[in-house]
């Protein structure tokens, strides 16, 4: 199986030893994923913010790195969501066919875990875990990520504690959260004051983790966010690194 | 709180988060109480093939609008109905105040309407002295506290009881801890005085059916047919997007629109107007106005995407899941139609420059996309304005220059590579605002810690 990860920009920068998680995971469930080199980013900023032009050149330069993978994975939802989803609406013309490939070999990391592997536990290493976890938008409406990065959860010993919020966008949004700072923190809030009491907040969404971390940490309470894939490297381990 | 502009929406939004944090508790509160009613709403019927069947009989109806324009309209008058035909606000404007003066109306009792919001009526009845009484509740509280509504179905949604109390104390001399029902009958006396006196009264319409000539109004509280059957005049204002093809459509539009809105299966009060009072009727009024409004819709209809807005039945059930419109009620968006369906009508209404940022408020998460009973691609249709912004040169040259360089570097892997690690040995603070979109980051948040090492530079290494 020819699977090549796409780290995404986000991950490369602020989510390096997520990233490292991601292949040492799909190594450990027998996959030896590649790295192509020139990978850059999938143009979903400039999308998002209207720049359809830039986030076209920035999508066919990603269908070139991309073009021999048998899948492409990402620990990333929006990323995943950008190829899937939005590839084959922006690429219109001779990409359109090129397009639709991609997008049909695109997967988010615990999607592609569930639904292409079919494994639906990593191991006992999350037991007694209390565990809340963010659907990034993106993964939740525009790939249908729902189920699946909560039944690794589970499958693995966690328990993934009710969140009121959970399935509430965080804010983020790429340039959303600059242009607009005080609405998207008000955001960010809603999913901060009805957050229960967890070991660890995981995402698919790095972006999603950045926004929630940096503004948990302005407001001076800090629980412990942690990426999905790096939670779920964690899964694999024989048991829960200490006790909780 | 006066009226303001898109422009200042921002600013807005911010004065509120900051010296009215209470707006956006009573918003998220009532939001997510109507959001869930419509859940329940929707999981009663087989809401995903309604709203199948909705959107494409809106889509039937948008692209045979002129022929049903002219059944429509011939069947009014056939009822007996006049029938005004109003392309811009002005027009429309213009129309009342020639039926107010010919008839000598002093005073006008106004059932909820949001399309009067956005022909602005009341303003320009007051310039012409003229008394309208707003007479829904919600419409009732916000006139007394001369604010424009902040909800397309619930104008005072953004006010507590307390605000309430406090109002209707001031000026009905209700008692400081009078009950919900208490405040709503001092109301309602109130209000009957004016549908007594009043000369004319004025509605919008949530639907028409062209093959019959059907106004249908949907209520709660029983004000739109008081003000559309006690006065000697009835004025409807009706966009020319509410038609419907015919009157046995009305069946599955009454109903989901409500559920929609606030779950419930129909409104409590639905009136079916054919035309005005019959000889051998004892009730309603002496004269149908039907005002048809263009103000902007043909030019919608004629944009090849963004025409979907079209399709909207003002349901409200977008702003009331979107997570940016819980923040702060629909006063920051500074006209009439706030939240999702505001960002993507204003551009087209008020035109893209006078509509900046709306298109921009959203963080494109989505969720108003999964509610929307006629399925108005609306995340889709934010980013298409935010295109034509993008086109129009109303981004700023120095993000544009920005996301064509970052594109440019995107292309090229080597220059990405050291662009980033450049980027990532810089101090966040000069780093981040090195970068002109993220200097604002860490006005409300903290700075994010990069990664020690990059993945690739790990990748590279190998990874054990």
């Amino acid at each position: 199986m020819r699977v090549a990860l796409f780290a995404t920009c986000l991950g490369d920068r602020f989510f390096a030893e997520a990233c490292a998680d991601s292949v040492r995971l799909l190594r450990h469930l027998g996959v030896e994923p590649v790295v192509p080199e020139t990978q850059t980013c999938c143009g979903q900023p400039a999308y998002n913010a209207g720049y359809a032009t830039e986030a076209r050149r920035m999508a066919r330069h990603t269908l070139d790195v991309f073009e021999e993978a048998e899948h492409v994975v990402l620990p990333s939802g929006s990323c995943a969501g950008m190829l899937r989803t939005i590839y084959p609406k922006l690429l219109v013309g001779v990409d359109s066919d090129r397009a639709r490939v991609l997008a049909s070999r695109t997967w988010e990391l615990s999607q592609f875990i569930v639904r292409v592997l079919g494994v639906e536990s990593l191991g006992e290493g999350l037991f007694g875990r209390h565990v809340a976890y963010h659907h990034g938008c993106h993964a939740l409406r525009e790939l249908g990520v729902r189920d699946e990065p909560v039944k690794l959860l589970q499958g693995s010993g966690a328990e993934v504690v009710a969140w009121e919020t959970d399935q509430e966008c965080c804010g983020f949004g790429g340039l959303f959260s600059v242009k607009l700072p005080a609405v998207s923190a008000g955001m960010a809030d809603r999913k901060l004051d009805t957050l229960p009491l967890v070991d660890w907040v995981t995402s698919a969404d790095g972006g999603c983790l950045l926004q929630l971390a940096g503004r948990a940490e302005r407001r001076g309470s800090s629980p412990r966010f942690r990426h999905l894939a790096s939670v779920l490297w964690e899964a694999t381990h024989p048991a829960p690194l200490e006790v909780p | 709180m006066s009226r303001t502009r898109p422009s200042e929406y921002k600013a807005t939004a911010e004065g509120i988060l900051r010296d009215h944090p209470e707006m956006r508790t009573a918003v998220t509160a009532a939001t997510r109480t109507f959001n869930s009613h419509r859940v329940h709403g929707f999981g009663e019927v087989d809401a995903e093939r309604w709203r199948d069947w909705m959107h494409q009989v809106k889509n039937h109806l948008l692209t045979h609008l002129d022929t049903y324009l002219e059944q429509a309209e011939s069947n009014l008058v056939t009822h007996g109905a006049r029938v005004h035909w109003a392309e811009s606000a002005e027009d429309a404007r213009t129309i009342l105040a020639d039926i107010t003066k010919s008839h000598e109306v002093r005073r006008i009792v106004k059932g909820k309407s949001m399309l009067s919001e956005e022909l602005e009526l009341n303003t320009f009845l007051g310039e012409h002295g003229v008394q309208v009484r707003e007479t829904d509740l919600g419409e009732y509280i916000i006139q007394l506290l001369d604010e424009p509504p902040s909800h397309i179905v619930g104008p005072a949604i953004h006010r507590s009881l307390e605000d309430c109390r406090e109002l209707f104390g001031r000026e009905l001399g209700t008692p400081p801890d009078a009950s919900p029902e208490e405040l709503a009958a001092a109301a309602r006396r109130a209000l009957r005085e004016d549908f007594l006196k009043a000369d004319l009264g004025i509605s919008g319409g949530n639907f028409l059916a062209a093959d019959t000539g059907t106004l249908a109004l949907i209520e709660n509280e029983g004000n739109i047919r008081l003000s559309t059957s006690v006065p000697r005049i009835h004025v409807a204002f009706v966009g020319i997007e509410k038609l419907l093809p015919r009157l046995e459509d009305l069946s599955a539009f009454l109903q989901l629109t409500t559920r929609a809105a606030t779950g419930a299966p129909i409104g409590n009060y639905v009136s079916l107007l054919q035309g005005p009072r019959r000889n051998d009727e004892p009730h309603g009024p002496d004269e149908l106005h039907v005002v048809l409004v263009d103000n902007g819709r043909t030019r919608l209809l004629a944009d090849e995407r963004a025409w979907e807005a079209l399709r909207c039945v003002r349901c409200g059930a977008c702003l009331n899941i979107c997570p940016v419109y819980r923040q702060t009620g629909g006063h920051a968006y500074g006209w009439a139609y706030s939240g999702p369906i505001g960002a993507i009508l204003a551009p087209a209404y008020l035109g893209l420059e006078e509509a900046m940022p709306l298109p921009f408020a959203s963080s494109l998460c989505g969720a108003c996309a999964d509610v929307c009973p006629v399925r108005i691609p609306i995340p889709d249709l934010l980013v298409y304005w935010r295109e034509r912004a993008v086109e129009a040169g109303l981004t700023g040259r120095t993000e544009a220059a920005g996301m064509r360089a970052y594109a440019a570097a995107a292309e090229r892997p080597a220059l990405f590579g050291a662009a980033k690690h450049l980027l990532r040995h810089l101090p966040w603070e000069m780093g981040g605002r090195a970068l002109p979109v993220l200097g604002h980051w860490t006005d409300e948040r903290t700075a994010p810690p990069p990664s020690r090492r990059s993945f690739s530079s790990l990748w590279k290494e190998g990874i054990d």
